[in-house]
């Protein structure tokens, strides 16, 4: 076998072709286009997207309202159950959820675009008011909530909280808010730093401070947390990446996922951002999705997610990998990573072993192959990092490697409420966050303003 | 291929289809841009006396859209032809001359007296167009000068300046109603006693299109001002569909022949009006919205329809349904239907439900077993055909006749005897009392 060279290399695209291939992946509705499309709303009662919606927006009635030319009516109706509309109208697999119980879906096939009327009615609402949020704080309640997280959980429970007139102090690990809405998006679902106006957007509340490069566990404790606030509530997201267990697994040629897009979504320039002629993806998720599409658009030759289980068991929803086949991307089905192939210490390809599934469990089929490698990107999940959570104080129960929540996100402790990917909710989805931030945050309020009922 | 020539009023055209006497029909030009692309007549632009009327400069129309900007209704402002009287006569008599199997129509306005009505029908007859049309319809502009609508809703004006027209002109007269009235058999009866060949109708009804909410000021907007037009166009087909059934069935007019008018815009709507008792229809509006060459398609439509049903000449299908138009207390109480959703087809959308469960009669269940399901509750179906009017899916929820049984809502057995309101048990005027049978 001859030496494989490996080809890392960054501006392998002209300036022009950078901006085409990151540019918004469903531009916007205009006004006219909108006004169409809200005409194929069919008004439904007690209807079926609305159930499917984790924030239960009121989608019949924001899209009658924009059918009625009434954009900014509709924007308050959305962002009243769901503060982060605009960027779930950028970012939620909608074909999974309100649009495919779309009515329309089950008589043509065509839903309503209500992703795309969303978007339209935030984007009218935000550009119309110049960031200016149509709600406003209640009297000061005196009550001080922290907020651990500035991703969509936190800010969600945040709004709602500052929104009661609660004072909120938020601690983030980095530098901006927005977590993975800044740091983990694709960058073509979130042009323009829309994720940074939404923040703005969202503080502009008032009554809410963000202390950034503080990470739980790190800079501050749970239990200093506890004694200092009147609340707590924890949206941290899940820190720790999942390891692919085999040897070479630290040596240049592997990334984390997760890393990658972050570094993506802050270059300044994309042409500066390396990136390797032959990536293979191992995962079957979204994020294994979002690399793989990105790399190829940053000019990658090759690219070849492969999952471990079949097609129908993936994470990422049919359309992501609609997508990614359309942009040229292959994905393999029913092969899980064996070996790392190592040269002069670094990777230089992976070995995968094909797999059948034998009652539900994932057996090796014994036959290898071998796919040559620049890049192995590790795309297998996230996963929360107890430890932060746990000084020397008492201990909170997790479920599935995950913070155990009730109805109301409660978690065990006392005082302590959670939301978003750190906690055991269902879907990690942004929407479904935002669900958990704002459901924490009613039940915090109505804990602070009920004495004898608070923790 | 089915035979598509017309002869109304005594007035011949290869085909039904005219163009109505409106912006289209102003201009040689323009009638003659509609001769080649296959309309069957025109009637020419209102013509009045000299000097002609000045229109507003700014805009004459307003419209109604659905919102992929469809055009619902349209809102005319604009008067009879501000030509000098001398050159549209001119044009007239050259189109005439230049298309000699085509009706051409002059529509005709001038004031209440006899002398204008005698000076210009001779004008017009030196033309040789094939008729004229008294325009007493229009309801805006004109009719502040005691023309056009102001004469229309004056039975015995009607009668009498068409009886000067037919005085005065060998020319088959056709008399053009206005809609803004109470009771369109009284103009049309007009109209007959003062010897008219056939009345048109309908003209436009009076009408404020809409209001700007910013500046507060009617639609269309002259300089901040706006005064009420004619409205037309597909919105008031159901109003002419009307007002040509009550003509068509009229014991004294029924034998007066009709040229139906009002939102025509396919070989469907055309069918409809010749059903209702039309012999021949004209067209406005979608002419104005899509330009003439529509009318090939309302040709080549109604021959296939013609073809499909074995009728050899349009009057195969002129006055075909009239017979089925009935007052109200001579319909059948004893019919009964139920409305019947196909499960199939149901997407669920809801719509009958909530139809039914606010505005009318409960009969349409939302929960079946906790699980979504929308089924007619027959027991409390009146029949009424609004689900079925709301359901987005074509065909989806159908009116089915009950033909044997006891309906579940009255406990009554179903019937085939007829029973109208003047037969009722209820109605304290019925003569002939037939009660329903109580079921066992």
């Amino acid at each position: 076998m001859p030496t494989h060279v490996p080809d890392v290399a960054s501006g392998r695209l002209s300036p022009d072709e950078y901006i085409s291939n990151f540019l918004d992946i469903h531009p916007p509705l205009d006004r006219h286009q909108a006004l169409v499309e809200s005409d194929r709303c069919y008004f439904c009662y007690d209807a079926p997207c609305v159930q499917a919606c984790p924030t239960s927006i009121d989608i019949p009635l924001f899209i009658r309202q924009i059918l009625t030319d009434n954009p900014e009516g509709s924007a308050e109706t959305i962002l009243s159950q769901n503060i982060l509309g605009g960027m779930c109208a950028r970012v939620c697999p909608t074909e999974t959820l309100c649009e495919e119980a779309c009515v329309r879906e089950a008589a043509e096939g065509k839903p309503v675009k209500i992703g795309l009327l969303q978007r339209y009615a935030t984007d009218v609402l935000m550009e119309a008011r110049d960031g200016e949020q149509p709600f406003a704080r209640a009297e000061p309640t005196g009550k001080r909530v922290a907020v651990v997280g500035a991703g969509p959980a936190g800010l969600s429970a945040a709004h709602r909280l500052a929104m009661h007139g609660h004072d909120v102090v938020i601690y983030d690990a980095r530098e901006k808010a927005g977590g993975l809405n800044e740091y983990g998006i694709a960058a073509y679902k979130t042009p323009d730093d829309f994720a940074q106006k939404e923040v703005d957007f969202i503080l502009s509340i008032g009554g809410i401070t963000i202390e950034h490069g503080k990470a739980i566990g790190r800079d501050i404790s749970l239990s200093e947390l506890r004694a200092n606030y009147d609340a707590v509530f924890l949206g941290m997201g899940l820190a720790g990446v999942n390891a692919l267990g085999l040897a070479g697994e630290e040596l240049e040629g592997v990334a984390d996922a997760v890393d990658y897009i972050a570094d993506l979504r802050q270059a300044e320039d994309l042409g500066t951002l390396p990136v390797g002629a032959r990536v293979v993806v191992v995962g079957g998720g979204m994020t294994a999705i979002d690399v793989a599409v990105q790399s190829k658009r940053l000019g990658a030759r090759e690219v070849t997610v492969v999952y471990r289980r079949g097609q129908a068991k993936m994470g990422a929803s049919e359309y992501e990998q609609d997508l990614a086949q359309t942009d040229g991307v292959l994905i393999r089905h029913n092969a899980k990573p064996s070996r790392l192939v190592t040269e002069a210490g670094r990777v230089t390809g992976i070995e995968f072993e094909e797999t059948r599934e034998e009652g539900g469990r994932l057996v090796g089929t014994g036959v290898v192959f071998t796919l040559p490698a620049d890049t192995v990107f590790k795309a297998i999940g996230q996963t929360l990092v107890p430890a932060a959570l746990n000084g020397s104080a008492e201990t909170i129960a997790l479920e599935n490697g995950k913070i155990r929540v009730d109805e109301e996100r409660r978690t065990t402790l006392p005082g302590v409420w959670a939301g978003g990917d750190c906690a055991a909710t269902g879907e990690d989805l942004t929407v479904a966050a935002v669900a958990d931030g704002r459901i924490a945050a009613e039940s915090i309020h109505l804990a602070l303003s009920t004495p004898s009922a608070a923790a | 291929m089915a035979n598509l020539t017309s002869t109304f009023a005594g007035i011949k055209s290869p085909n039904p289809f005219w163009l109505a006497s409106a912006p289209p029909t102003d201009k040689a030009y323009n009638v003659v841009r509609a001769f080649k692309d296959g309309w069957g007549g025109v009637v020419w632009k209102t013509l009045g006396t000299d000097p002609p009327v000045v229109n507003v400069s700014g805009p004459r129309y307003g419209a109604i859209h659905s919102n992929d900007r469809r055009l619902i209704g349209l809102n005319n402002i604009e008067l009879i032809t501000d030509r000098p009287l001398e050159v549209n006569l001119r044009e007239i008599k050259q189109v005439k001359r230049d298309w000699p199997d085509r009706a051409l129509v002059v529509s005709l306005m001038v004031p209440c007296e006899e002398h204008y009505w005698k000076d210009i029908l001779a004008k017009v007859e030196e033309t040789e167009a094939d008729g004229v049309e008294l325009n007493f319809g229009c309801p805006h502009g004109m009719s502040e000068r005691g023309m056009g609508s102001s004469v229309g809703q004056v039975p015995e004006y009607i009668e009498m300046v068409t009886r000067w027209c037919k005085q005065h002109s060998r020319m088959p007269v056709i008399v053009k109603l206005t809609p803004n009235i109470t009771d369109i058999r009284y103009p049309a009866r007009a109209a007959q006693a003062g010897g008219a060949d056939a009345v048109s109708l309908i003209n436009t009804i009076s009408s404020i299109i809409g209001v700007d909410i910013d500046s507060f000021a009617p639609i269309p907007t002259i300089d901040g001002k706006g005064s009420h037009g004619g409205y037309c166009g597909p919105a008031v087909k159901p109003i002419a569909l009307n007002m040509t059934a009550e003509i068509a069935r009229d014991a004294q007019t029924r034998n007066l022949p009709i040229s139906g008018i009002g939102g025509i815009t396919t070989w469907r709507d055309a069918v409809e009006f010749m059903a209702l008792g039309a012999g021949n229809v004209q067209v406005c509006t979608a002419a104005m919205t899509y330009g003439f060459r529509i009318v090939q398609e309302m040709i080549s439509g109604l021959s296939d329809y013609m073809d499909k049903h074995d009728f050899e000449t349009i009057d195969d299908i002129v006055g075909r349904a009239v017979g089925n138009v009935t007052d109200w207390q001579y319909l059948n109480l004893n019919y009964v239907a139920k409305a019947k959703i196909d499960q199939d087809l149901c997407i669920k959308c809801g719509r009958c439900h909530i139809a039914c469960e606010d505005t009318s009669h409960q009969a349409i269940t939302s929960m079946v077993d906790g699980i979504r399901h929308f089924e007619v509750i027959d027991a409390e179906c009146v029949g009424c055909n609004l689900c079925v009017n709301v359901c987005p899916v074509d065909n989806c929820i159908t009116m089915e006749q009950m033909v044997e049984g006891v309906d579940p809502r009255t406990g009554f057995a179903i019937t085939d005897q007829y029973a109208n309101w003047t037969t009722h048990k209820n109605n304290p005027m019925s003569k002939t009392f037939v009660p329903a049978e109580p079921a066992e």
